[in-house]
Order: structure tokens, then sequence, then C-alpha cells
């Protein structure tokens, strides 16, 4: 097996089992550890503006990944995009969010290295994991001018086709980025291995975005013991009763069933 | 009606004689960590003063509790969800850890193993953040102690709203009072209201907010949301955290560490019954000054047999009915209007309640310096300018104030007259609307103070919901995951971080 298969056939599903179920594995076993980890109340100064945009591009650059490469190529032509355009939306709008994350990542990571504050509270996890980001967005800006090259959205189709294929567990789904360029090649390792470390690191807080909130029916939130007979909804408009989460578990052996 | 049952507090001003006992033995029991060493569940602050964390009650600074909307309908101050969700990624009203103070320590370690010097050995401080040391300690969690500090800055108090505040920077008009603070436990709690993980929740049976450890994620909008600010965001952990009420303790009926230990007693803890169905309607009212009386309206008589069919109907347990008759909250809250819920502005109905502090008055009033009601001194005359007691505790509406300040002045009168001329003087209980009987009970429970009277807590019925043999060899309270603190030597999940240069004496 040589070392494109290595990469590009084996390696990502190593990476996403281990993100699977090392999440599930911490959700469960060591929820207490699951949080942002924002480090907002030691040091307002830099987050403010990075914290913003640094997710903001992030979330962009997430979602165009996700549609971008996931969305079989079928899709697009019925929906009469051109390869070449599609290429360009890319790489326009890739290039802008990453734009964003740069500027807002850079604050944070000054911020993360220089603040003494900052510094001093970072866990080795916290400061990696940013680098790691950081060198990764750095890896993908550099795609595009690459990607300008080959307009007709050629390339670009081949990673599609791997991307989908390790999901359709294709067999010799390394193949389609065999001949691709270098810089790509490392922008996918990496793009691994982030999401490889992903469960160990404070990254888990995205798995947590709590758009639900924005469904919450009503403001309050009232827990008993009791079990109650549910009230009809009409009649309790704003304090939804919700049974309380099952008693504490009391030893490892019986919080694990 | 929906009736549930609440154990609510009550602090009688009066006699705080800020001693801080209370903030140290609740330090002690539950902020001794690191990450919330800054975060003091219960603090006592000097008033007028900015307070802690700095200028907490300007909530046009830090957008806390709730605002009344033109369609009459309340959300909370922070904006509705959308805008709340909206700044997770940089919260705009998160106060920073400089407002309450930087943590510190002092180098105790350098006096044993200081080498012969020139110069005594001193213990310096050190930032409990960085492990640095702190050349200038600037502000700490009570710098304005007996009116520490100059007037200018102390004067920024939000409670002189409408007081000519000047004169009071004169050092023959000062004034002062002391202010212990916790959670407030509200009935419409807005960092409940905030929470996006919905990690925080008020529990039906003795309405405690607590925030679920394992649900919060650290979005820290509670913080912003509190109007008290009540929840300290642990830096360390990246949860967030606050006043528990000692609920291990409650649900054996044993009073909270802060009430137990405190030397004045001027701490009472009892049940109040509160019809659930009026919470929305009476945080929603149009006039601020009504707020404190239409928290009262919430609250219901348990001596009514209507009330008491629907509470058992509601599964309130016996014991808790037969606690709320005998509830001394209810007495000085609802029976003899002598509590008031701080700040009932912020619209989240507070149950912390308290007993406004009489001010000197006795040598002015013999001096005959000041004016006189019939027999009894106006309260206007008090050193505390009534105005700012209103605005401290009933959103500026003054008569309620001043009745109650009158009643303690009344009571006063009467125990004089009682133990002094020997005679029971009606009149004196009769004119601020009493009878002689509850001014004798006022007694009983203000000056006295007894331990049974001041907590009348009724045990939790654990028993209807947990199978006691589940809790078989159970951890007690912990933090996090069971047994476990969330952090091992080698965890996979967030090792320990790195730390920080040692400040203790190492002892070999």
């Amino acid at each position: 097996m040589d070392l494109n298969q290595l990469l590009f056939g084996v390696y990502p599903y190593i990476a996403l089992a281990v993100l699977a179920v090392g999440s599930v594995v911490r959700f469960d076993r060591e929820p207490y550890t699951w949080r942002t980890g924002s480090s907002q109340l030691l040091r307002r100064r830099q987050l403010m503006t990075g914290s913003v945009l640094f997710h903001l591009g992030v979330l962009m650059i997430f979602a165009g990944h996700f549609v971008g490469l996931l969305t079989p190529i079928w899709i697009w032509d019925a929906l009469g995009v051109p390869h070449a355009a599609k290429q360009m939306l890319a790489m326009v709008a890739g290039g802008v969010a990453g734009l964003f994350a740069l500027v807002g990542g850079s604050l944070l990571l000054h911020r993360r290295l220089f603040d003494p504050r900052i510094r001093a509270n970072s866990s080795f996890g916290d400061t990696a994991i940013l680098v790691l980001l950081m060198l990764q967005l750095l890896l993908g800006l550099s795609t595009i001018p690459v990607s300008f090259q080959h307009r007709d959205g050629a390339e670009m189709l081949k990673f599609m086709n791997w991307a989908q294929g390790v999901f359709l567990f294709r067999p010799h789904v390394a193949d389609f980025v065999a001949d691709t360029q270098f810089v790509f090649k490392a922008h996918l390792t990496l793009g691994m291995t982030i999401l490889l470390v992903f469960p160990f690191t404070r990254l888990v807080h995205m798995l947590s975005a709590p758009v639900w909130y924005l469904n919450r029916r009503g403001w309050q939130l009232v827990r008993t013991r009791r079990t109650l007979p549910r009230r009809p909804a009409a009649l309790a408009p704003t304090y939804a009763t919700i049974p309380a989460a099952r008693p504490a578990p009391v030893t490892r052996e019986e919080a694990a069933k | 009606m929906k009736v549930r049952a609440q154990i609510g507090m009550v602090l009688n001003l009066d006699k705080c004689i800020g001693c801080h006992t209370c903030s140290v033995t609740c330090k002690n029991v539950w902020t001794t960590r690191q990450g919330v060493e800054y975060a003091w569940f219960n603090n006592v602050e000097t008033k007028p003063g900015v307070g802690y964390p700095k200028d907490w009650e300007n909530q046009k600074r830090w957008n806390g509790g709730w605002v009344r909307k033109a369609n009459g309908r309340i959300e909370p101050r922070m904006g509705a969800k959308w805008r709340i969700l909206a700044k997770i990624f940089a919260n705009p009203d998160l106060p920073e850890i400089d407002d309450y103070y930087e943590p510190f320590d002092f180098d105790y370690g350098h006096l044993q193993t200081a080498p012969e010097m020139k110069a005594f050995p001193t213990a310096r401080p050190r930032s409990k953040i960085t492990g640095e040391r702190m050349e200038k300690i600037e502000w700490g969690p009570n710098w304005e102690e007996i009116l520490g500090g100059e007037f200018k800055k102390r004067s920024a108090d939000y409670n002189f709203e409408g007081v000519e505040k000047e004169i009071y920077g004169q050092f023959e008009q000062t004034f002062m009072m002391y202010l212990p603070r916790l959670c407030e436990h509200c009935l419409n709690p807005a960092c409940v209201a905030a929470c996006p993980s919905g990690a925080i929740y008020k529990r039906e049976e003795d309405g405690i907010v607590l925030i679920d450890q394992d649900k919060c994620r650290g979005w820290r909008m509670c913080v912003s949301a509190c109007p008290y600010k009540k929840i300290y965001y642990n830096w360390e952990s990246g949860k967030s955290e606050k006043c528990t009420f000692c609920f291990p303790r409650i649900e054996v009926g044993q009073p909270t560490v802060c009430s137990e230990t405190c030397v004045g007693r001027i701490r009472y803890l009892g049940v109040l019954l509160y019809d659930a169905d009026r919470i929305e309607a009476a945080a929603a009212e149009p006039d601020e000054k009504e707020l404190y009386q239409a928290q009262l309206d919430v609250f219901l008589d348990p001596f009514d047999p209507a009330v008491i069919d629907q509470a058992r109907r509601d599964g309130v347990p016996e014991a808790w009915l037969e606690a709320a008759r005998r509830s001394p909250v209810y007495k000085m809250a609802i029976d003899w209007k002598i509590a008031f819920p701080l700040h009932p502005e912020y619209r989240t109905l507070p149950m912390v309640w308290y007993v406004p502090p009489l001010s000197p008055i006795q040598s002015a009033a013999s001096a005959g310096a000041l004016e006189m009601d019939g027999e009894m001194p106006d309260v206007r005359s008090l050193r505390i300018p009534v105005r700012y007691l209103a605005n401290l505790l009933t959103a500026g509406n003054e008569p309620p104030v001043v009745l109650a300040l009158e009643r303690m002045l009344a009571m006063r009168s009467y125990m004089r007259a009682k133990t002094v001329d020997g005679r029971i003087d009606h009149g004196i209980a009769e004119r601020v609307g009493l009878t002689a009987a509850q001014v004798d009970e006022m007694y009983r429970y203000m000056a006295i103070a007894n331990y049974e009277d001041r907590f009348v807590i009724p045990t939790t019925h654990r028993e209807a919901a947990e199978d006691a043999y589940d809790l078989k060899g159970s951890c007690g309270f912990t933090f996090g995951n069971g047994c476990s603190g969330g952090r091992t030597e080698l965890g996979l999940f967030g090792p320990n971080k790195r730390s920080r240069a040692p400040t203790t004496a190492e002892v070999e």
C-alpha cells in the first residue's frame, strides 16, 4: 500500500471513526469537560473583533466545504450550474470567508500567545488546535492561486468524487486525488488530522451550538422530581415543566449502562 | 391557580454589622477552587458604593434583567432569543474579571524560605491568574468597605437617583449601610431565560435555581442576564457557577451556611407559597413602582383553605404547608410588610428580601434636632434618605418603605413603654396599622430572633422520587462526572492546565 492509498484511502476512515466514537465517548463519560472554554472573562481586548470574525469566517468555510464537496455533481448539473462557475464561486466565497477567518484567527492567536493572562491559562490543546486551524487556513487560502489555473472545475470534481466516495465506501477512493498537486494533498491531510483530534480539543463545543434555543417554548425552565401529568400546551405558554434528568449515576459501572 | 412552594430568605439589614462571616463561611464551603477564587456567592457591600462587580446595578451598561416591551410582554434586556444567540461569539455585555477584581494571593512561602537579609521579608501579592507579581492591587471584592475611597467615585451608586447627593459627601451628613448579597433565586429568573443550553433551571419543589454543570457549555449569557451579577464564570472549568442556596443542607432541613453562621442573626428562611400562573403578569406590570405590590400579589395565603386545597392537588407536601404557616419570611414580607425585594424594577421577582435599616436617630432626637411626628420621630429625618432605600428596595416607591421604618420605630417605642414604663401602649401599634400582639411577635422575631423562629425549613421528600438503594455508596456533592471531577492525570479530554507559580508555603 503506497502513501497515497494510506493517506486518502485509509486515513479518512480512521479520522472519521475517531471523530464519531471519541465525541460520543466524551459526551457520555466526561460531560463536565464539554465546553467552549471561553477566555473572554479574563481578557476582552482583541477577542471581541477576533472571535466574531474568526467564527463567522470558519462557519462560512465549513458550510462551503460541506455543500461544495458533498453535494453530488448531478444535482449541480440539474440546477444548471456549470462546473467553471462552481469553481469560481468556491474561490471567491472561500477567499472572502478565509480572509475573515485569517484576520480574526490572527488576532486570537496573537492574544493566546502574547497576552500574559491568556497564555498562562492555555492548555497545550488550546494553543495547538488554534495553530492547526491557522495552518489549515493558510493552506486552504494558498490553494486559491493554484485553483485559478484549473478554472474549468475538473480538479474540483476530483475532490468532490473523493469526498463523496469516502462516505459511499467506494473502493480505490484514493485514486481520485492521486495526481493532484501537493498543496491540495497537504490541505486534505491536515483537514483529516483536525477531524482526528477534534474530540480531544475544545472544538467539541461546535456540536453543542445552541440553535434549538430559538425554538424554546417561552423563557423559563422548571425541573421537578415528581412525574407530572402533562399540562396541555395551551395552558402553559411560558413555563415548560420538564422532568428532572435521571438521578445522578452512582458508580462508573452504572453510569455505563 | 398553580401552587408552588419556595424557600425564601429575609435579611434584616437593621441588624447587619458587616462582619462578613456569611461571605467567608460561604467561600470556604463553595468557592475556594481555582477559577472561582474571584467569585463570592455571598458578599457584603457597603452602600453607597458601586459594589461588586463595579457598577452592577447599572443595567444600561450590563443589560441585565428584563424589560417590558410596548406590546406588554417582557423579554430579557439583552434582547430576544436571536439577539442573545448573536452574542455567543463575543458577548458585549460580559464584565471582565477586573470589574470584579484580579484574584491574588500572597507569597507566604517567602516568609519561611527567605535567606538572612537586611530588610524584613515580606509576602508580596501574586496574581492567581498569571502567577506574576502584582505591583499594586487596584481593586478587591470589598474595596469600598465602610465608605472607603472618595465620595465622588462611590456616589456613582445608582440608588442616588432622585437624591441630592452632593450634601452626603460632607462628613457630617454622610451615611452608610451594609448590603449582603447573594443569588435571589428569582421567580422569573433572567439567567434561566438567557441560557442557550437550557442548563439553568428552577426546582419546582423548593424554588432553588441551579446550573446543571454537565449541560453548561460556557456560552456565558447568564452572567450578563443576571441583573444582580450573581452568576460567575469559572475561568478554569469554563462553566458558570452560582449560589446553590446550600441545597444539600436545605434538603435536610438545615439553614444555608450564610444563615447558619450569621452572628447578628439577621437571616431568616421560610416557605412562601406562590401562584405560578400569576408570575408572568406580575413581571409585566406596567408601572415599575407597582412591581413590589405585583410581586406581593403572587404570594398565596397559607391559611386560606382554597389555597391549601389546591396546594395539595399540586403536590405540595403537608409538611411544607405547615411550614408555610409558620414561615418567618411570610410574616415579615407579607404580614408585617417590613421586608422588600431587592430592585424589583429588574422584573425578576427576587426571593431574597430585605428589612431596611434604621439609621442614627436617638441622639439627634434628644438634642431636639429631629422633627417629631407625634410621639415618633419622622422617618424622613433619618440619616439614610428614604428615597435611597426606596430606590434599592421598591423601585423608588417611598410609602411602603416609610411604613416599614415607622413600624420598626413603633416596635421600639412600644417595647420601651412595655419594659420601662410597664404599660401596653395599644395606640403606638395601631398608629402603624398593627396590633399589640403583632408588635410583640415582631419583637420576638426581630430582636430575640431565636434559631427555631428564624429557620423553618421542611425537609425535601426525596423518597418520593428516588430509590435510596440507588444512592448507596454514592459520591454526595461532586462536580461533573459522577465521582470524577472531570480531570485525571492523563485525561484525554482536557488535562489540567499547567500549574501556576506557587503562593502557598510548602511544608516539608
